[in-house]
Formats: structure tokens, C-alpha cells, sequence
């Protein structure tokens, strides 16, 4: 399905502030395959999430979705494949456009814009019905400017967009991380939800070691631009947030850097 | 009596100022750019459209080949911006000196004379009621079109593109695309406006376009302030901008009639629209007061 092999992502090559982001990962998603992803501030998680979305160039390697080869595709063209949530919510909508002319630039990802009307009236009636198993009310507010909406409704909104269209991948950055902690439990229950419902390839990255094991069927676990550990299938479900400190232990040779991680 | 009289002659001028405005919303407002190119193309667009109907052309085709003209020149800031990574307000500055030199060319010489009595234009200050049913009908069709525009497809992606960059691409935008294509449009309008203005005026002057784009802002702000709280569509918003054109210049006309030194015009329209610019900057930093809700969310 999802094939990265050996990427590196180096930014501020030859300069003192050299940071090489992504050191040599490969790291292979089976289809239906749900990882998540946990690490340190700096591991590299999002920049690999990045990577594959195609925000920058990568100094190395390859990425294959379904055996394609999309590693000089540029971003807007690979979005064709991917769908994205990010950690912010003003990020992933257009705050002064309505919920359905949002929703109707995601249900056009990868296809041709003409010059036909961009919402239709059976389209409203298809927003409608995926809004309202939401839960949140917003099938009746399909004009509302998205601006006026809360973090929580955003990340909901965008969630949706992201699974419209059959991507092959849907990649989640922290997208619950700004959001107070019932939002952000709402909102990772619409996430499994929709990744269930639709089949999604997905990778997860959170920062809440306790969801990373309650959510996915693969985990895997970030440091120095480096994947230290994958866990899978039985062994993940295994696993407790002390089991993984302790294989973070083992594998890294250091405590594990990030208060906001043992907190989680 | 002299005021009142020249009310009809405003109010045409500002409605072609309007029509100039309107380009400038679809960059500064839609596409969320400073495009300063306006300054040339206008009076691209005047230079062109002067000096096809002073070749013998029909005031039709010399106004269609000045809008596409005007578009070039938008092309021309679009391609330095995306492809050459120059910040966008440097781009409309680099391109508004290139076409310094090139309406100098279009035109052989600093002006160029579109007599009404000579030449057969569309309109003329000579009679300016004709001038403002003409003028009206143009922003009509315009707005209409543009309207249209922003409803497809093509156009909400455009919208998309200023209003959330990332996001745009996330969705499989090409955004460079876009914004090359919403500066091309932009620039087409101004160049209009410009043509419009040339058959106006009876001329085409190369410094005609100075300061272009501060009324263009000036035409915007208005515009914004006019419709205030009224429900807000691209219909609503566009016309807005062209009764700010018009406001903009009868207050113009007002403040000549009453005698205040024309030489310093220029400088009171760039402070207007420097305080009004300012407006939201000085409400976030000097009056806001924190709602309860947020700042226990916060906490």
C-alpha cells in the first residue's frame, strides 16, 4: 500500500543548525493498515507525515503509494491519494468559506476544476446526511462560515473532508492535540469511525501514549528522525504505556524525553 | 450649484474607479495579495486600447485586446511570484517598472489624444449621463460574471487558495496555478477600467495610473464599510466596492471644489486608507477585551 524507503530529510544542510529531521526510514503500510505513531518533540514524526504528503522534497529515498512511484509528484497532485488532518484546527478548512463549500472543495480532491457550479442541490443533501452522523448538529448549518465553528467542530469537519473521495491514505497530525480532552476524545471517536467505516489506510501520530495503544493495529515509535520500535497485530494489543517505556528504555539507551508523552 | 454640476461626471469616473476596485478586491480581498501591477496595467490598458482606436480599430476589439493585455501584464507578476519565488508586493512592483518602459513604447510618447469628436468611443465626459447608464451596464455584467466565477468549481478553488493556502493544497489545489490565474483576472479588470477610462477622459497619459492602487484600496475599504453587517454574497460584496469607487470619488470632486490644494490629494487618499488599513491591527491591540469563556479555556 504505503512503501517510504529509505528517506532522509535533512533541513539546513551544511549550515551549523543542521538538523537531519529523517535519518534512512523505510517503513511499509499494509492496506487497512492503522499505525500510530508516537515520540518525542523533534523524533520526526511529523516531518515524516509530511514527507509522504509531499509538503516538501525529500533529500533521499523513495515513497510508493500502491507500487506508483509519487516521490517527485507534487503536493497538490498527491493529495489525489491522501487525505490530511492537521494539528491545528484553523488549518485544515477554509475559515471564511461555508461548511458546504469546504466540503465541496474536498469532495473534488484530485479530480478536474472546471467551470461547472461547485455545489449542486443533491450535493447538499450528501453533506447533509454526513454531517449528521457527526452528532453535532451541523447538518442544519450548511451556510455557516467554518470560522465561526469550535477547534472541536473544525477537526470533525476536516476529518470528514479528509475521507471524502476514497484517499488511499489518511494521515492525522496530532489532530486532537489542541482540543480539550472531551473534544478530543469525541473527535478520536469520529476518527475511528470514519477510518472503520471507509476502510482507511491511516497513520495516527499523538502524542498520548495511551491512545497510540488503544487505537490501530501497528504502532510505532519515533526518535532522532529514526523508527526504534514497530509493534504489531497480538503484541500491540499487549501493550501498556509502562511496557512501551520500558521498550523505549531497551531500545533507545535513554529516558524518554518528553514530559508530554509520560503525562499523556 | 458648480458642485451639484459635476456630480454626474463624479459618479461616472467613480463607477470606472469602481470597475478598477474590483480588480484590486480579487487580489487583496479574495486572494489575500498586495498586487501593486495595478499601476501599470491600467494604464496598459488605456495605452492599448488609445492607440488600437487611434489605428482605426472599432472601440470593441481595442477594448477586448486591452483586457487581455492587462492580463499579461498580471501573467507576467504571476509567473514572477510562483515560479520565480518573489515575495508578491515585489513582484507588482517589478512588473508595474517594466511596464513603465513598455506603455511608453505601446504609446511612442508620454500621451496619447482619443478625441470624442474624432473617434467613435463608447463613452465621454462629453455626455455624461449616456457615460454613467454605459458604465452601469459594464459593472452589471461584470459582477454578474464574477459572481458566477466565484460559484464554480475553478472559482471556489481560487477562494480557497487565499483564504487557506495549506489547506487549498491539502485538497488538491494548485495553488500557484490559481493565484497566477486570480492575478491574470485582476489585472484584466484594471486594464478595463483603464480602456473605459481613455474613452472617458479623451486620452491616455502614462502617468495616468499613479496611485491606482491606493484608490483601488480606498474603493475596497468603503465598499466593506458601506455593507457593513447586511448579509454578505459576492453580489453584495462586489457592489459594495463600486459604490465605494463612486463615494470615493465625489468626495474627491467635493474637497476640490472646496479649494483644498490639489497637489496634496494624493497624500491625504494614502492616509485615509493608512488609518482605515490600520483599523483592525489598532481594535486587536488597543481594544480588546477578552471574553470570560476564553480566558478560562486558556488557563
Amino acid at each position: 500500500m504505503l512503501e517510504l524507503k529509505n528517506i532522509t530529510k535533512i533541513f539546513n544542510a551544511n549550515t551549523v543548525n543542521e538538523k537531519v529531521a529523517l535519518n534512512d526510514i523505510s517503513l511499509t503500510l499494509e492496506d487497512g493498515d492503522f499505525v500510530t505513531v508516537i515520540g518525542g518533540n523533534g523524533a520526526g514524526k511529523s516531518t515524516m507525515l509530511n514527507a509522504i504528503a509531499g509538503t516538501f522534497p525529500v533529500d533521499g529515498g523513495q515513497i510508493l503509494i500502491d507500487g506508483t512511484d509519487i516521490t517527485k509528484l507534487p503536493e497538490h497532485k498527491r493529495a489525489k491519494f491522501i487525505g490530511r488532518v492537521f494539528q491545528d484546527p484553523m488549518t485544515g478548512t477554509a475559515a471564511d468559506m461555508w461548511i458546504e463549500e469546504n466540503m465541496s472543495l474536498a469532495i473534488n480532491r484530485g479530480k478536474k476544476r472546471g467551470f461547472t457550479w461547485a455545489i449542486k442541490n443533491n450535493d447538499r443533501e450528501l453533506y447533509k446526511q454526513m454531517l449528521k452522523r457527526l452528532d453535532l448538529g451541523l447538518e442544519d448549518r450548511l451556510s455557516t462560515k467554518v470560522g465561526l465553528l469550535s477547534g472541536g467542530q473544525r477537526q470533525a469537519i476536516t476529518l470528514l473532508m479528509a475521507s471524502m473521495n476514497d484517499p488511499k491514505l489518511l494521515l492525522l497530525d496530532e489532530h486532537t492535540a489542541a482540543l480539550d480532552p472531551k473534544t478530543a476524545a469525541k473527535v478520536l471517536a469520529i476518527t475511528r469511525e470514519i477510518v472503520e467505516e471507509n476502510h482507511l489506510t491511516t497513520i495516527m501520530i499523538t502524542h498520548n501514549m495511551q491512545d497510540a495503544i488503544n487505537h490501530g493495529n501497528r504502532l510505532i515509535m519515533m526518535n532522532a528522525g529514526k523508527i526504534i520500535l514497530d509493534i504489531k497485530g497480538e503484541e500491540k494489543k499487549a501493550l501498556t504505556v509502562e511496557s512501551l517505556l520500558e521498550a523505549f528504555h531497551k531500545t533507545s539507551g535513554s529516558a524518554f524525553a518528553s514530559d508530554r508523552a509520560l503525562l499523556g | 450649484m458648480g458642485l451639484l454640476n459635476a456630480m454626474p461626471g463624479a459618479a461616472a469616473q467613480g463607477l470606472i474607479w469602481g470597475i478598477m476596485a474590483i480588480g484590486v478586491y480579487i487580489t487583496f480581498k479574495v486572494l489575500d495579495l498586495a498586487d501593486l501591477t495595478v499601476d501599470g496595467s491600467m494604464v496598459t490598458g488605456m495605452a492599448v486600447c488609445a492607440m488600437l482606436m487611434a489605428a482605426g480599430w472599432n472601440v470593441w476589439p481595442a477594448m477586448l485586446i486591452a483586457v487581455l493585455a492587462g492580463m499579461g501584464c498580471g501573467l507576467v507578476t504571476g509567473l514572477f511570484h510562483t515560479l520565480m519565488g518573489i515575495p508578491a508586493i515585489l513582484s507588482g512592483i517589478l512588473t508595474q517598472l517594466i511596464l513603465w518602459s513598455v506603455n511608453l513604447k505601446i504609446m511612442g510618447k508620454a500621451n496619447q489624444a482619443l478625441p470624442a469628436r474624432t473617434f467613435d468611443v463608447l463613452i465621454s465626459q462629453l455626455e455624461k449621463y449616456h457615460a454613467l447608464v454605459i458604465l452601469a451596464l459594464f459593472c452589471v455584467v461584470l459582477v454578474t460574471l464574477l459572481y458566477c466565477f466565484f460559484g464554480t468549481k475553478f472559482g471556489a478553488a481560487l477562494r480557497a487558495t487565499g483564504c487557506n493556502e495549506k489547506m487549498a493544497r491539502a485538497q488538491g489545489i494548485n495553488t500557484d496555478m490559481h493565484k497566477v490565474v486570480g492575478l491574470a483576472l485582476s489585472n484584466g479588470v484594471v486594464a478595463l477600467s483603464g480602456a473605459l477610462m481613455a474613452q472617458y477622459s479623451g486620452k491616455a497619459d502614462i502617468n495616468d495610473g499613479r496611485g491606482a492602487i491606493v484608490i483601488g484600496l480606498a474603493a475596497v475599504i468603503i465598499g466593506e464599510a458601506i455593507i457593513g453587517k447586511m448579509p454578505q454574497n459576492y453580489i453584495v460584496r462586489m457592489t459594495g466596492v463600486i459604490v465605494g469607487g463612486i463615494v470615493y470619488y465625489v468626495v474627491y470632486q467635493t474637497v476640490i471644489f472646496l479649494g483644498l490644494d490639489t497637489d496634496l490629494l494624493k497624500m491625504l487618499s494614502a492616509l485615509v486608507v493608512a488609518v482605515f488599513l490600520a483599523v483592525p491591527h489598532l481594535k486587536k491591540t488597543y481594544f480588546n477585551k477578552p471574553r470570560k469563556k476564553e480566558v478560562s479555556k486558556n488557563a
